[in-house]
Formats: C-alpha cells, sequence, structure tokens
C-alpha cells in the first residue's frame, strides 16, 4: 500500500532518516513531548502543576522498573527504597538556602549514590529469581526507612529533613516570560524540572531497550539456558538492568524530595514499592509508554475515586481507603485477564487485526 | 544478665511466631511452587473476624476456632477463584498476583472494620514469671504460643509422613502429571495446600495479636520476617521453617536489644542475603539446585 | 512500520514548529498567583477553613476523632446563624500522617479548595512538611494540632502561624518541678518518642530533673515493639517513668511492663494519657492480667489544659456534650472530640476578632492583638502577641482515678526557656461558657 501524501523530495529524506535510526526517532519524540509539557504546564493551575510533577517522577520511577521487570524479568518491590536513598542525598544537599552544588549536580549526585547502592543490591540479588529477589527487595523496602531513623542526627529521624528548594534561576524565568508571558510559580517550576528529567530519562531508556543491551536483557528473562549458551554471561546483564533501574529510581528520587520539600521514612513505605508495580503492571511490563500510563492514573484516580467514595456516602476513611482498594483490585483483574497491561493488550489486539486484516487482503 | 535473659525469652517467643508464619508459606511453596506474600493480610482479617466475635461477647476460644476456620474457608477460596489461573503460569504472575491481593485484602479489611488500633486478648496471662530476683519475660501466653506451634509443626509432620492424604498432597507438588496418572485428584490436593497453609497463618496472626495491639498493617512486617525465616530454613523443610523462625527470632531480637530497634529490618535483610549467597537452599534443604 | 515513521516525523515537525510559533510571546492568563488576595475562601455567605489529619494509619487512633469534634461545633454555630452571616464550610483531607501525603493534600486544599485559612493541621513531622509553603502562600495557619515550639516561638518566619495547645517544653518544665519539689529521691527515667515531643519536652524536664534522670528511651511511632526500651528503663531501676508519648504508646508501654514486672510510678503528659483511650487500647487484655476500661491508668500522673469528660461537671464539658448530642456523628463524647471543639470555638473568636470582612493578614492581626484576654475553654491564657505566636500558656497536674482526676496542683503557667512556673492569676480557669454556647468577640479596631 502506498502512502497517499507525496513529499518534497528534501523532505522525504529527512524524514526517512529520522524513521529509520532510532535515536534520532527518540529525539524527536522527546521534542514533541518536551513541547507538550510546555503546553499543558503553563494552561493549568498551580495545583495541577504540582499533581504532574508528581506524575513526573512516579513516571521516572515506573520507567526503571518497567525496563528492569518487563524486559530482564528481575521483579523488585524495594524500588521505593531506592527512590528514599536519593531523596535524602538531595535533602542533604538543600539543607542551607546556599546549596553547595548547582541543581543538575545534586541530581547528579542523588543518582550516581543511588546507582552504587543498586550495583550492591544487583550483584547479590543476581543470583536469585522468582520469589526470592521478591522477597529480598521486599525486605530491602523494610529496611531502608530504618537506616534513616537510626542515623537520626544526620538524616533527621522520623521527622525528616526539610528541603530548601533553591530559587527559581534568572534566566528560566524570563525564558519562560519571553516564551509564554507567564510568571513561573514553585509547583510550575519543579513540574518543568521533573518533565525534563522524565524525557530525557525516557530518551535513554527507549535506546536501551532498543539495542543489543535491551536485546540481551530480553534473552535472559526468556531463557536463561540459551542465552547462557549463547554467550551472554547472566549476572553481568542482571546487575547492568539493575543498575539502570536504580539510577531512575534515584532520580526520581530526587525529583520527589523537591516537590514534596521533605523527605522522611514515612514517605517511602512499602505502599510506595508496591503503587510502582501497580503503575508498571497496569500499564503493561516492559513499555515504557505504559509506564507513563501507570503513573498518570497513580496520580489522578486516588482523588477520583475518593472522591466517587465520599458522594456515595462512605466515612471520610473509608473513601481514603477506597483508592487502594481499587488499584489492588485493578492489579488482580489485570493479572488475571489481561496480564500484558494496557498498552501490551491494545498492541496485542492491533496486532491480531493486522494480522487478520494482512490474511485476508 | 537480666537483659540478656529478658532478650532471649523475648526472641524466642517471637520466633515461634515467625516460625508459624514461616510454616504457612513453606505449605504453599511445597504445593504450588507460589510465595504468598498475601498470607500477612490474610492473617490478618481472620483475626479481625475473632475480634468481632470476641466483641458480641463470645470466649477467646470461640473467637480462636472461627479465625483458624476462617483461614480454611479463605485459604482454599483465593486459591480455587484467584490463584488457579496462573498456577503453571510465569512465576512473576503469580507473585504479581499476591501482591495485589495484599493491597485488595489490606484495604478491605480497612474499609470494613476500621483502621483504629484494638487489643486483642490474650489467655493464660500476660504477667511474666517472677524466680527469685531474676523476672523471667516467659509469659503464660508466650507459653502457649512455643506450645501451639510446637504441636501445629508436629501435625504437620504427621501429615505429611504418615497418611495417605499427605503422600497425595507431596505427589501432587512434585509432580502433577504423574500424580494425576496415578488417580491422585490434583486440584483438590492444591486447594487443601492452600487451606491448610491459611490455617496455620490464622494461628500465628492470633498468636501475633495476643497481647498486643491489632490494626490493618500490624503483620505486614511479618511478611517479610517470616520469609526471611522460610528461606532459612529452606523453602521445602517444615522442619526447617520452624528452626528458622527460631534463629531469626532470637538474632532480631538481640539486634534490638543491644543495637537499635531501628534496625531489625536491615538485620533481618542482611540475614536474608547471606544465606541466599551462602547456602540458597536454606539450611534444610532436600530439591538440589538448579545451577546452569 | 517505516512510512508510519515518517510520516509521525512529519506531523511532528510541523506541530513542533506550529506550536512554538504560536506560543511566542502569546499572552496567555497569567496564573492565579499565591495568596495575599484576600478574598480567597471567603464569600459573603461562606467561609471555607481546611486542615489535614490521620484518619487512617497508625497515629490514627484518637487523633482522627478531633475533626469530628471541630465539625460538630462548626455544624452547632452554622445552625445558629454562623459567623457574620457566615456558615463555615470545613474541609478535612487525610495525610495517614506522612509528611509526603501531608504535602499533597495541603497542595488540594491551598490550590484547589481554596481555604481561606488551614485550622488544626496535626503533628509534627507531617506539619512541619507543609509550613513554609502556607507561609509563602500567605495562608493563616491557625492553632497547629502539635505542641513542637516551632509554631510558635518564630513569628518572624513563620508569621501565619500559631499554635494552641502548651508547647511541650513548658509541659516538661512544669511537670520536672514538680517532680523535683515531691519526688527529690526518684530515680526517672524518660519514654519519649522520636520526635520534637521527646526533643522537647526532655529540654524542659531537663531543667529541673537533670540529676534524677537515669535512664532515657526513645521509640519511633510506627514500630509497636517498645520491650527493649522498656527493658532498659527496667535496667536502670527507674522508680518514675516520664512518658512523652502518643496514646497507643502509653498502652503498649503498660503492657510490656506487665510482662517484665516492672512496677514504677507513671507519669504521662496530656498527649498520651487519655484514660478513655487508652482503656479502650487496653480493654480486651485477659482476665487479672489488666483490668479493662479505665482502671487500667489508675494512680498515673499526668497534665490537662482543657476540662474533658473526666470532669462532666464542668460547664465547658457539659457545652460540648450538648453540641455533639445535636451535631455529632455516632459514637461517645471523647477527650479528643473536645479538643476538636475547643479549637474550633477559638477559631470562631479570632473569625469574630476579625470583623465582618475579615482578610487573611486581618485574622492574624486580630490574633496578634486579642488572643490573651480570649475567654474560652483553656485552662490557662494564650500567649500570642506580635512576639509569640505560642498558645495555652501552662497545665495542670492531676491524677487519675478511675475515669476521673483529682487535682494535684493549681494551674501553673510559663513561658520557654528560663521563664519561671508560677500560679496562674488570671482567673483564665474560671471562665464559662457563654449561655447559647457561642462566644461574642468584639472585632478587633
Amino acid at each position: 500500500m502506498t502512502s497517499a501524501t507525496r513529499l518534497p523530495a528534501p523532505l522525504a529524506r529527512a524524514t526517512a532518516r529520522i524513521g529509520s535510526s532510532t535515536l534520532l526517532r527518540h529525539l524527536v519524540f522527546a521534542l514533541l513531548g518536551l513541547v507538550i509539557v510546555i503546553l499543558v504546564l503553563e494552561n493549568t493551575s498551580q495545583f495541577r502543576n504540582a499533581q504532574f510533577a508528581s506524575m513526573a517522577y512516579l513516571g521516572i520511577a515506573a520507567g526503571g522498573l518497567t525496563v528492569l521487570t518487563g524486559l530482564n524479568g528481575q521483579l523488585s518491590l524495594g524500588h521505593g527504597a531506592l527512590m528514599a536513598i536519593g531523596a535524602y542525598t538531595t535533602a542533604l544537599f538543600y539543607q542551607t538556602p546556599e546549596p553547595p552544588l548547582p541543581m543538575i549536580g545534586v541530581l547528579l549526585a542523588a543518582t550516581v549514590v543511588t546507582l552504587v547502592v543498586g550495583a550492591v543490591v544487583g550483584i547479590a540479588a543476581a543470583r536469585l529469581h522468582g520469589p526470592y529477589i521478591a522477597g529480598a527487595t521486599l525486605a530491602l523496602a523494610i529496611a531502608v526507612p530504618g537506616i534513616a531513623l537510626f542515623f537520626n542526627n544526620t538524616l533527621g529521624g522520623e521527622q525528616g529533613l526539610n528541603v530548601l528548594v533553591p530559587d527559581i534561576p534568572e534566566w528560566f524565568a524570563d525564558a519562560v516570560f519571553f516564551i509564554t508571558a507567564n510568571e513561573v510559580s514553585t509547583s510550575k517550576y519543579i513540574g518543568y524540572i521533573g518533565w525534563f528529567c522524565l524525557i530525557v530519562t525516557f530518551v535513554l531508556l527507549a535506546n536501551l531497550s532498543r539495542s543489543r543491551v535491551g536485546r540481551i536483557w530480553r534473552a535472559v528473562r526468556d531463557d536463561e539456558v540459551a542465552a547462557e549458551i549463547a554467550g551472554i554471561n547472566l549476572g553481568r546483564a542482571r546487575v547492568l538492568a539493575f543498575v539502570v533501574s536504580a539510577a531512575a529510581a534515584g532520580l526520581a528520587g530526587a525529583v520527589m524530595a523537591m516537590a514534596v520539600r521533605i523527605t522522611a521514612p514515612t514517605g517511602f513505605t512499602l505502599t510506595l514499592s508496591l503503587t510502582l508495580l501497580t503503575a508498571v503492571v497496569l500499564g503493561g511490563l516492559g513499555s515504557l509508554l505504559g509506564a507513563l500510563i501507570g503513573a498518570a492514573l497513580l496520580t489522578f484516580l486516588p482523588q477520583v475515586v475518593t472522591g466517587v467514595g465520599r458522594d456515595a456516602g462512605l466515612s471520610d476513611l473509608q473513601a481514603a481507603e477506597l483508592s487502594p482498594l481499587v488499584y489492588g483490585l485493578t492489579m488482580v483483574l489485570v493479572i488475571l485477564l489481561a496480564p500484558a497491561g494496557i498498552v501490551g493488550s491494545i498492541r496485542g489486539a492491533w496486532r491480531r487485526r493486522k494480522e487478520s486484516a494482512g490474511s485476508l487482503g | 544478665m537480666q537483659q540478656f535473659l529478658t532478650i532471649t525469652l523475648t526472641g524466642l517467643t517471637l520466633g515461634m511466631v515467625y516460625a508459624a508464619f514461616a510454616l504457612a508459606l513453606v505449605l504453599i511453596w511445597r504445593s504450588t511452587r507460589i510465595v504468598n506474600f498475601a498470607q500477612a493480610p490474610m492473617a490478618m482479617i481472620t483475626t479481625y473476624v475473632a475480634l468481632v466475635l470476641i466483641d458480641a461477647g463470645f470466649s477467646y476460644w470461640i473467637g480462636f476456632a472461627a479465625a483458624l476456620l476462617s483461614g480454611l474457608v479463605l485459604g482454599a477460596v483465593i486459591e480455587r477463584v484467584v490463584i488457579r489461573p496462573v498456577e503453571g503460569k510465569a512465576h512473576i504472575n503469580a507473585v504479581i498476583l499476591t501482591l495485589g491481593l495484599f493491597i485488595v485484602i489490606h484495604a478491605l479489611a480497612a474499609v470494613i472494620f476500621g483502621s483504629r488500633f484494638r487489643s486483642f486478648p490474650a489467655p493464660f496471662g500476660l504477667r511474666g514469671f517472677q524466680a527469685g530476683d531474676v523476672n523471667i519475660a516467659l509469659t503464660g501466653f508466650g507459653i502457649f504460643t512455643i506450645v501451639s506451634v510446637l504441636v501445629v509443626m508436629a501435625l504437620l509432620v504427621a501429615l505429611f509422613r504418615y497418611t495417605n492424604l499427605g503422600l497425595m498432597m507431596r505427589a501432587s507438588a512434585f509432580n502433577q502429571e504423574v500424580a494425576r496418572l496415578l488417580g491422585v485428584k490434583v486440584g483438590r490436593m492444591l486447594t487443601l495446600g492452600w487451606a491448610l497453609a491459611a490455617l496455620v497463618g490464622s494461628l500465628s496472626g492470633l498468636l501475633i495479636a495476643g497481647g498486643s495491639l491489632v490494626h490493618p498493617s500490624y503483620m505486614d512486617s511479618v511478611v517479610v520476617y517470616g520469609f526471611v525465616a522460610a528461606v532459612l530454613g529452606g523453602l521445602d523443610s517444615p522442619l526447617g521453617a520452624v528452626i528458622g523462625g527460631l534463629l531469626l527470632g532470637v538474632s532480631l531480637s538481640f539486634v534490638s536489644g543491644y543495637v537499635g530497634s531501628e534496625l531489625v529490618a536491615l538485620a533481618s535483610l542482611v540475614i536474608l542475603m547471606l544465606v541466599l549467597l551462602l547456602r540458597p537452599g536454606g539450611l534444610f534443604s532436600h530439591a538440589a539446585e538448579r545451577r546452569v | 512500520m517505516k512510512k508510519w515513521s515518517r510520516k509521525l516525523a512529519l506531523v511532528t515537525s510541523a506541530v513542533t514548529t506550529g506550536a512554538l510559533v504560536a506560543a511566542c510571546g502569546a499572552g496567555q492568563d497569567p496564573d492565579e498567583g499565591g495568596g495575599g488576595a484576600s478574598d480567597v475562601g471567603i464569600t459573603e455567605d461562606k467561609i471555607t477553613i481546611g486542615a489535614h489529619f490521620p484518619l487512617t494509619g497508625v497515629a490514627a487512633p484518637g487523633y482522627s476523632e478531633i475533626p469530628t469534634g471541630a465539625r460538630a461545633y462548626f455544624d452547632y454555630v452554622n445552625a445558629n446563624g454562623g459567623v457574620d452571616g457566615r456558615e463555615i464550610e470545613y474541609i478535612v483531607r487525610d495525610d495517614a500522617y506522612n509528611p509526603t501525603q501531608t504535602s499533597q493534600v495541603t497542595n488540594e486544599l491551598v490550590l484547589q479548595d481554596e481555604i481561606f485559612a488551614m485550622v488544626g493541621g496535626l503533628g509534627t513531622p507531617t506539619h512541619s512538611a507543609v509550613v513554609d509553603f502556607l507561609n509563602s502562600e500567605k495562608v493563616p495557619d491557625l492553632f497547629v494540632a502539635s505542641g513542637s515550639l516551632q509554631w510558635g516561638d518564630d513569628p518572624e518566619s513563620k508569621p501565619y502561624t500559631f499554635g494552641w495547645q502548651p508547647d511541650y517544653e513548658i509541659e516538661g518544665k512544669i511537670i520536672g518541678q514538680y517532680v523535683a519539689e515531691n519526688m527529690p529521691d526518684a530515680k526517672v527515667g524518660l519514654f519519649l518518642q522520636d520526635d520534637d515531643l521527646g526533643v522537647d519536652s526532655e529540654k524542659g524536664v531537663r531543667r529541673y530533673l537533670d540529676d534524677q534522670i537515669v535512664a532515657v528511651e526513645r521509640y519511633t511511632s510506627g514500630n509497636t515493639d517498645v520491650a527493649p526500651q522498656i527493658a532498659g528503663l527496667a535496667a536502670k531501676d527507674v522508680d518514675l517513668v516520664l512518658g512523652f508519648n502518643t496514646p497507643s504508646y502509653t498502652a503498649l508501654s503498660q503492657l510490656v511492663s506487665q510482662k517484665l514486672n516492672f512496677n514504677p510510678e507513671w507519669f504521662y503528659s496530656s498527649i498520651g494519657s487519655d484514660p478513655a483511650l487508652v482503656g479502650s487500647l487496653l480493654s480486651e487484655f485477659s482476665e487479672g492480667a489488666i483490668k479493662d476500661g479505665a482502671g487500667a491508668l489508675d494512680g498515673v500522673l499526668t497534665s490537662e489544659y482543657i476540662p474533658g469528660v473526666d470532669t462532666p461537671d464542668n460547664e465547658w464539658t457539659q457545652l460540648w456534650q450538648k453540641v455533639w448530642d445535636e451535631h455529632g456523628e455516632k459514637g461517645e463524647l471523647t477527650n479528643y472530640r473536645v479538643y476538636g471543639m475547643s479549637h474550633a470555638y477559638a477559631f470562631v473568636q479570632a473569625l469574630q476578632a476579625a470583623g465582618p470582612d475579615p482578610t487573611r493578614d486581618g485574622i492574624v492581626d486580630a490574633l496578634e492583638q486579642v488572643g490573651t484576654e480570649l475567654e474560652g475553654p483553656q485552662l490557662a491564657p494564650f500567649r500570642y502577641s506580635e512576639d509569640s505566636h505560642l498558645g495555652i500558656s501552662g497545665v495542670q497536674l492531676v491524677e487519675i482515678k478511675g475515669t476521673s482526676t483529682e487535682e494535684l496542683t493549681p494551674v501553673l503557667v510559663t513561658d520557654i526557656g528560663d521563664a519561671p512556673i508560677e500560679e496562674d492569676t488570671s482567673n483564665q480557669a474560671d471562665d464559662v461558657p457563654p449561655d447559647d454556647g457561642l462566644p461574642a468577640v468584639e472585632p478587633v479596631g
């Protein structure tokens, strides 16, 4: 079937180049994403901006997790703990109004610290599979907040550490004003930072996923024996996957620290890790788009569900518990009925339609 | 000296409870090769069933029996309805499923029973004994805990080793195809395995609750410690679960008493990692490892 | 696949260029800026306020009842005409005692629900997460439900925030002095929550008891195993334990002490000593071991700053009972609900003081001006002024006997730091409620 549109020659060559190169394609998507982000952030209220910031950091962590669990088959229940590490690192830098590093440095530091911890955990976990790695990362999820409590002098104990977000830099406020004639509130600023980090992370993850490394990860997931026979070092592949996803979680934690303005042990409970897993499962294991969808659902759905519950006459308490009930239930139903998640199921259905259309046509 | 004694005894009693929970995990693992992370909220909800009855005026033992019975039923229902479709498929699906159940049962309990902290009765008394100057931190209830877990373990061992039913359950776990060929109703054996496991889990829930505060999250940390205990002893071995539980209970009690209670979870993680790295099959492993 | 990508790339470039061109310099509606606008949350006939509370989670016992009491009182006021013709809309959001969630629900309250003021946000770690946000958005942050010093000792940096209950430090001081005078030979142990509650209380206590303290044990809220802490106190042979902890931990400490045969005298600060709640927490325990009901805390010493259900003849308690009977949800009147009603009463007073057209800055000024004179259920006067936003200035020490209490001292007042402790001469404790239960405060000049 030929395309109906006829493009002028130079444009056709350009789009062909973009179409065939993975990196360029991802960069184009990234640019498109950035534009959408600007449009959305500038046209919504401060409250929504804050919600979008939440969605951004959940998305970054979910992206890392979906790559680890979906592509490499390692189930981690400890990503909440890894986010905590990134968050606390960031908080430690932002204890004074004059931080020693510029923001990009702080974000990098948080990512690197978490990456190192991820390497340690990943090496230990590389020999585990199935329920063992789930159990070990579950223990991690519970153990890390305890560390913050133990070292309560530096890490703030149960009250946690307040995060003094640095002032919006002049050049940024001016740039935004130039483009959109709008002021920049703190919530919007954090929203921009979060989404910028998300776009960068997703481009990197998408590239990795389509590259040789991604194929190795999938091979390890699908059949260990065959992969090893083919010369793949199982341990190294697994550790790399864990490290990459840990770095993403660390970055997510850093953004979270700035968005929430406090890092305390109660912000990183087991529920956070389970929430991330739910996001990933709902969206579809292995799909970055799915991770984004899952993050969106988890940011915006609880309010809706709680509202419905309250209107239906439940007490405040019961309405508050309704949202975990709904997303737990959805997770169970998804695994039973549509294990590929939203994105996976849609892709599967689309592929089946194409195949049946192709076989007829 | 007093502190050492107190810490050891506390650790032993607590260890017994972890042992009970680990037993439940081992039972499910042996029958269906799944780790049931939802075991904790299942136990929590059966404890609430008991609490409802006790509130209504019935005696502790009626509540106790009701909790165990509802555990039996709950385990059977969950296996048949929710878990059956994913048995035999990718491991990861089953794990995620049990985690989803964890969230659902948790939230359900909070909606139905409320989040208030409730106290829970403990028969046989909560006073420690006094031997001269030394205070023995073992309560009547603590002794009941130890005895009941040992009894249950003995019953399970007897079931598996000496009865026909136990033989059929072991056969179904070992090789479903062959068992089916030999006339074993494999499906029923699996359901029975989950039902028994849930019953043991309910027992552990009641033992933890006694003399303590009950609320929807009270069993959450036990799932980790029970898991570590089960792995420590070997996921295939009921005896290992008990020994593992005791060892873990005492070690964690020492960490809590001498180092700091915040590091207990970290200590359990370290123990888990050590076991998995040095002796992945656990202390009492039967099955040979799969090596590639 | 290639053709699809090509089309997509073309579309992408077109959209990008178009959007950038369209967005450049296009003046869109400016964001609603932060607060300062005096008409946020208030209209001719309604004023909207809200707060965050732990309705679920570890800290929920007791605390989740506070907003039900406040709501009942606000409903009572609304049923009697409201304040200056305005109905009070009270929005409560759950933060599960989790500072991350507090941040999110506070965002909702301020940016989406557009509250005029936050009234009674609960919890030290939780409210710490949002106090700077509220102040930078210029939202009045009234009557924080926590005794930490940070809500009132620095009005320069937090001009919109006001405490309400006596802060932990002055409570510690008064308790410490009582012990030093009445039990000078006792070996004292401290049982502290591991946050501002413990830190501030310890600071106050140490002013008077420094050399009598032989053991200090801390617990973290959320971890219900306090056996190591109690064992630590027992190991030092403590005669008297001062507990600065939440009610669940009062129950747990009592229970564990049973088990270890540890029988010191107990002194719990007001925050953790509600006999009804602790009694209900302990009520299920086995026969003989711990008597059920309120007998659980017999002989325990504690402090009080508002009359509660343990003094049913007090006129304020009778007013609260009437309000609860008329407007409360199901359940009994408890001390937590009384707490809610008491600070709701204070808010109505503040609103009246702010005049018929209150503004956010106006209500802050009004409180600073008339705070110390406000008549209400509190046993000691407020300390509100330009220099201090700290709340009730003192407590009364009592001994629990069954469900009621016996006074040990008169109302004692002091301030943070080395201010001396004196008997209160303001007769605040003798205030009676107005006949109709509604305050009538003159608007400030």
